[in-house]
């Protein structure tokens, strides 16, 4: 058996194995990236090589030119896990100055009662995002847009990793006996929306998505109809005004009595 | 001669304890997705479930079976002692090790990403460590194979390569090959997320990557399966293998056309192009020819054992077939399993009636008709045949070892045929949760239920199989005589060097891995812009 020699084309079993291989895979590519292609009106390929670079999937010019530009202010904040997630103390001391602003709505110690955003605990990437999307006018507030056309990217740092810092206080409604509605839990997969848990906590915690535990009922449900409308679109991805959209008005109300009444 | 029994054991019954283990998830899953829970507890938990499920019966379960079965061979067909019997023992350890590894994490809810990976979801690291631990353990095995078939051709220069044994070594090579997709998606594009090295991910390119090894690792599954059928189902029913160049070019055309088909999985992926999703399809078609070349060689066994039996007419033969024995059953069972998995699998590979089924649970039905049904009862003979050998004692619950048999097969149809219909309309997979009080999903909660039910019954025969087996390690000691493979009717003699050896195939192989994937690896590779941010699961809450 050894003198036989395996790699020679006058050997049968060579020739006719590596010829119906190469055959077979000759014929597909031609088929696949020159034939059907050029079946194809709706492509308008203007010839052979273009056909074969649009089958083998060569990116081309066309789809970027045809974008439309948005006619509102988009987030340019780059989302990542990582994000904001060292502690810094310097920083942190810094954006306690800086921090006494921002006291008379939302509490020396980051809490209040005045139906804005509890900032205590709040990850220091969701706080940075919101202030910097408020200077580039990507989130219009009357009250926040002023304060944030000032502030340098360092100093919106520093408060976002100062709030991130302090302690999550309970609100007085706290309640962590409450069912979880529905939506929380499960999200309405025929409507397209995953649970809120999904993201915010409970379940697993997503890149770039705040804290809801204790925040005030009005803000949230405030919050989640201006995605809704159009109001507030500032949502990476428009990721919430999608849910908010497909979302009830009662889901809407249960779902901020619930997260007020978190920890 | 089965010198190595320990060994090759050891092999077998970690394989059976993770297999017990990953079936009790399953037929949790089953349940808890159905209308008979009412939804009150965490999803996370269902998609850790699913991972640990798909990881043991995708990477650890079938990997362990070819891996004892692989040792087993060299040692009967080549009737020599392993060659290296401590790297045996190290790969082992290797999978056993990696699997305690991978699994911590994912059983503590840091990496719920699926046994697919699923990037950009990223998971913690020691789950993919200990992936490639299992995989590193078993490419000992595929370097074994190949020395120890070296050492015997060295020896027998002028003597065909047992059937069993090329068939053996023919997988191992597929497996080899198709791992190193999977392989450098994990080391350079998953672990280096995972450890925090890089924040980003192409996650495109890891399809790619993944898909390479996705469709080949089934058919690294089948072999040993297909093995069964060609050198223990002929003997195990008193007959013949009708031919034994037919085996070697079916396990042939398995090395060759298995590896440049793996994109079918990518047809509702942007980033791969039509053309190139056009030739794979092609491909995918030409894998049907080692199985219908299979069928047919199989029945003609089975109709020569017959009619040695004293079988008579065109069709009686099949009635005087042996059918109290439980190979026969199996082997039986698993044609039927295949039969209906292989024409769903049509049209899984056809471009435009994949659309239709696309990420539903047709493809979960599918794949658990074909690996978990067809593949899966041979691993069950494989079992039956072996044990007494193994352990010197006799396997007597025949009775037993039916009922188990036609309970997986049972189970299995019970449990895919509702699947594949709700995917038909239009039930996605992978999800914890479905709302069966929607009235668009209301119909499909009584065939969720009926499959359901099914796992029940798979588990139940999972129960039994392992009974059986613990009773035979119980059993009174008895010699059950040398390991031998089905003889061929027309035993080969001198037979073609390209049906000995495996140089012109694997040459194919990777040849054709490069004319099929060459072009998306390269122009993603070289693309900018095309990687995305990780998310991580399981992240600090």
């Amino acid at each position: 058996m050894s003198e036989e020699k395996l790699y020679s084309l006058r050997n049968p079993w060579f020739s006719i194995s590596v010829g119906i291989t190469v055959a077979i895979a000759v014929l597909s590519a031609v088929a696949g990236l020159i034939w059907f292609p050029l079946l194809q009106p709706n492509l308008k390929l203007s010839g052979i090589w273009d056909a074969i670079c649009s089958a083998a999937g060569v990116p081309g010019l066309s789809t970027q030119a045809g974008a439309v530009p948005p006619a509102f202010k988009t987030s340019n904040v780059v989302m990542t896990p990582e994000m904001l997630t060292r502690q810094d103390q310097v920083s942190i001391g810094r954006g306690a100055t800086l921090a006494q602003r921002c006291a008379i709505c939302h509490g020396p110690q980051g809490v209040s009662d005045a139906n804005s955003p509890n900032l205590a605990g709040q990850y220091a990437a969701v706080t940075y995002k919101e202030l910097n999307d408020f200077k580039t006018g990507a989130r219009v507030n009357v009250v926040m847009t002023p304060f944030a056309a000032n502030m340098t990217d360092q100093e919106m740092r520093d408060v976002a990793l100062y709030y991130a810092y302090l302690p999550r206080v309970p609100s007085s409604l706290v309640n962590p006996n409450l069912t979880p509605p529905a939506i929380v839990v499960t999200g309405a997969p025929m409507r397209n929306i995953p649970p809120c848990g999904s993201c915010h906590g409970e379940i697993d915690v997503k890149a770039g998505s705040p804290w809801l535990g204790g925040q005030s009922a009005v803000y949230i449900k405030a919050q989640l109809q201006a995605f809704a409308s159009g109001a507030r679109r500032n949502d990476i991805s428009e990721q919430m005004r999608n849910v908010a959209r497909q979302m009830t008005a009662e889901e809407i109300d249960q779902v901020a009595r619930y997260y007020e009444a978190q920890p | 001669m089965l010198i190595n029994k320990r060994l090759i054991l050891s092999h077998f019954w970690l394989a059976f304890i993770v297999f017990g283990a990953a079936l009790v998830l399953g037929a949790w899953q089953m349940f808890v997705r159905s209308p008979l829970n009412a939804w009150h507890f965490n999803p996370e938990f269902y998609y850790r479930s699913v991972t640990a499920h798909g990881t043991v019966m995708g990477y650890v379960f079938p990997t362990l079976v070819a891996m004892g079965f692989g040792y087993a061979i060299s040692e009967a067909a080549l009737e020599q002692p392993l060659i290296g019997r401590r790297w045996a023992w190290a790969g082992l350890i290797l999978v056993a090790v990696g699997s305690v590894v991978a699994m911590i994490p994912v059983s503590l809810g840091l990496a719920s990403v699926l046994y697919t990976f699923y990037p950009p979801m990223i998971g913690n690291p020691f789950y993919y460590i200990g992936v490639v631990l299992v995989v590193v353990g078993s490419w000992i095995w595929v370097a074994l194979m190949s020395i120890n078939l070296a050492a015997w051709k060295r020896d027998n220069q002028d003597k065909p390569v047992p059937l069993a044994m090329f068939a053996n070594v023919a997988g191992s090579y597929l497996w080899g090959w198709t791992a190193v997709g999977a392989a450098l998606e994990l080391i350079f594009q998953i672990i280096p997320t995972a450890l925090g090295l890089t924040a980003t991910i192409d996650a495109g390119l890891a399809r790619v990557f993944f898909s390479w090894t996705l469709h080949a690792i089934v058919y690294f599954w089948l072999i040993p399966t297909y093995i069964a059928y060609y050198v223990i189902f002929p003997r195990a029913i008193g007959g013949r293998l009708y031919s034994d160049a037919m085996g070697r070019i079916a396990f042939i055309l398995f090395v060759v056309v298995a590896m440049p088909i793996g994109v079918h999985h990518l047809f509702a992926d942007p980033q791969v192009g039509a053309g190139l999703k056009f030739m794979h399809s092609v491909f995918t078609g030409l894998v049907a020819l080692p199985t219908l070349l299979t069928v047919f060689t199989i029945v003609a066994s089975a109709e020569i054992a017959s009619r040695l039996r004293g079988g008579k007419g065109v069709f009686g033969w099949i009635g005087a077939l042996p059918w109290k024995n439980p190979i026969m059953l199996a082997t039986a069972l698993s044609f039927v399993m295949l039969g209906f998995g292989g024409a769903g699998g049509l049209i899984n590979m056809s471009y435009q009636l994949d659309s239709t089924i696309h990420n539903t649970q047709w493809v979960t039905g599918h794949f658990h008709l074909i690996f978990g049904g067809a593949i899966v009862i041979m691993y069950f003979a494989i079992a039956y045949d072996l044990w007494p050998h193994l352990t010197g004692r006799a396997l007597d619950s025949l009775g037993m070892m039916r009922a188990q048999l036609w309970l997986w097969f049972i189970g299995m149809i019970v449990t895919t045929f509702p699947w594949h219909y709700v995917g038909i309309l239009g039930m996605p997979r992978r999800m914890a949760f479905y709302d069966y009080a929607n009235p668009a999903i209301s119909p499909q909660a009584f065939s969720v239920t009926m499959s359901a039910a099914g796992g029940l019954i798979l588990l139940t025969s999972g129960i039994l199989f392992l009974i059986v087996l613990i009773r035979g390690q119980f059993a009174a000691r008895g010699e059950a005589g040398a390991y031998r493979f089905a003889i061929p009717l027309h035993m080969p003699v001198r037979i073609p060097v390209a049906l000995n050896s495996f140089g012109l195939w694997l040459a194919l192989m990777i040849g054709l891995t490069v004319i099929n994937y060459g072009y998306p690896i390269a122009q993603l590779m070289v693309l900018k812009g095309t990687s995305v941010p990780a998310v991580y699961v399981g992240a600090a809450r």
